[in-house]
């Protein structure tokens, strides 16, 4: 306990007045840090309430995605290396905007379209329709990807902000706030040992102080009797003394 | 960085087999950029697990791209590099391709989830 848990610091009062702040300071610290956990983890359970959904979802999307697929080559024909090879811009593309929870930015994407259709002609000879349903249903999917992204970005963010503010809590709980009462104690029992030092000595100055007075007294009290028998004896001669000259 | 990221739109990029590609191009996500690299991956079985890997470490690095979808059998084969990849942006997301239903027990955010919460809140 002696010299590794508790701060540095000389025993005063000023020290004294020192510690108490900070340890106010660290309390209100805590309890901040507390609320702020408790808000990202209410958001965070949210978030990953949203994600099972999302992502249970996202399997009958692609099912059904992939189901035109097949419906489409059916009536089409083969048409996966025309598509592969005639790609330039993307038509789909995403925005990032920012959220903000408990001071934590997290990101939102968000998918606009931009240009127009590279493959607006595929499917012109048969199968046209087949075709629509398939771009439809894959641009649905690919919304509904984005808004899981955005999900799954936030729930890494969030996760990641959770562990560090978790971390500080505990810290401030169990590291911080300790040693800093473990100093506080410290230099309120040096103190009373200080004080209990200066009572002894003061007590002990009196006492000293006692002594030589009532040495002083006895001295002046011996020294006036003296003089008092010396004066006492001289009365006594000169009245003695009374009829020597005449 | 941030600025540069609201103006102008990011891109989705697809790792994953011929037809998962396919669709995702048609719903017109591909993009060629200048220097002729496409935003896309067909992975056959052919493909060897290191192009797969190169490939994805590439999409990763590319600043253009903020959201990348891999097709899970395909993230299976490199779910080393995937499990490496912690950082938010870009976002992988696991997609359940044309012959490999979706298992959510091996999809690498839900395993992290799991982690935290018990069984129970992830049946829900």
């Amino acid at each position: 306990m002696s010299g590794k848990d508790r701060l540095p610091i000389f025993p005063s009062r000023g020290a004294q007045m020192l510690m108490k702040s900070r340890l106010k300071g660290a309390q209100k610290g805590h309890s901040l840090l507390k609320k702020k956990a408790d808000a990202l983890q209410m958001r965070f359970r949210m978030i990953l309430g949203k994600i099972i959904e999302t992502k249970t979802l996202m399997g009958e999307v692609m099912k059904e995605a992939a189901f035109s697929l097949a419906e489409a080559k059916f009536t089409t024909g083969d048409f996966n290396q025309v598509v592969l090879q005639n790609v330039t811009k993307a038509q789909i593309k995403i925005r990032t905007k920012k959220d903000n929870v408990a001071g934590v930015t997290l990101p939102v994407f968000e998918s606009y379209q931009d240009g127009t259709d590279t493959y607006e002609l595929a499917g012109l000879a048969r199968g046209g329709q087949q075709l629509a349903k398939l771009k439809k249903n894959y641009q649905s999917a690919v919304k509904l990807l984005v808004e899981l992204a955005s999900l799954q970005t936030s729930f890494v963010t969030l996760d990641e902000v959770i562990k560090i503010t978790n971390r500080r809590v505990n810290a401030i709980e169990h590291v911080i706030i300790p040693r800093i009462e473990k100093t506080l104690a410290y230099i309120i029992s040096e103190l009373d040992e200080l004080e209990r030092e200066e009572f002894y000595r003061l007590k002990k100055i009196q006492d000293k102080k006692r002594i030589s007075r009532a040495k002083a007294e006895k001295y002046k009290a011996a020294t006036k009797a003296a003089d008092d028998e010396k004066y006492a004896a001289a009365n006594m001669l000169d009245e003695g003394d009374d009829d020597i000259l005449f | 960085m941030a600025l540069h990221s609201s103006v102008k739109g990011k891109l989705i990029s697809v790792i994953g087999d011929e037809d998962t590609c396919v669709g995702f191009l048609l719903g017109g996500v591909g993009e060629i950029n200048k220097n002729r690299h496409s935003n896309f991956m067909v992975v056959d079985k052919n493909t060897a697990i290191s192009e797969i890997e190169e490939c994805f470490k590439r999409f990763l690095k590319r600043d253009d791209i903020d959201i990348i979808l891999i097709n899970q059998n395909v993230a299976e084969l490199i779910r080393h590099v995937i499990d490496g990849h912690t950082q938010p942006v870009p976002a992988v997301l696991e997609i359940p391709s044309k012959d490999h239903p979706y298992d959510a027990s091996k999809d690498s955010i839900l395993r992290r989830a799991r982690g935290m919460f018990n069984p129970e809140d992830m049946a829900r």
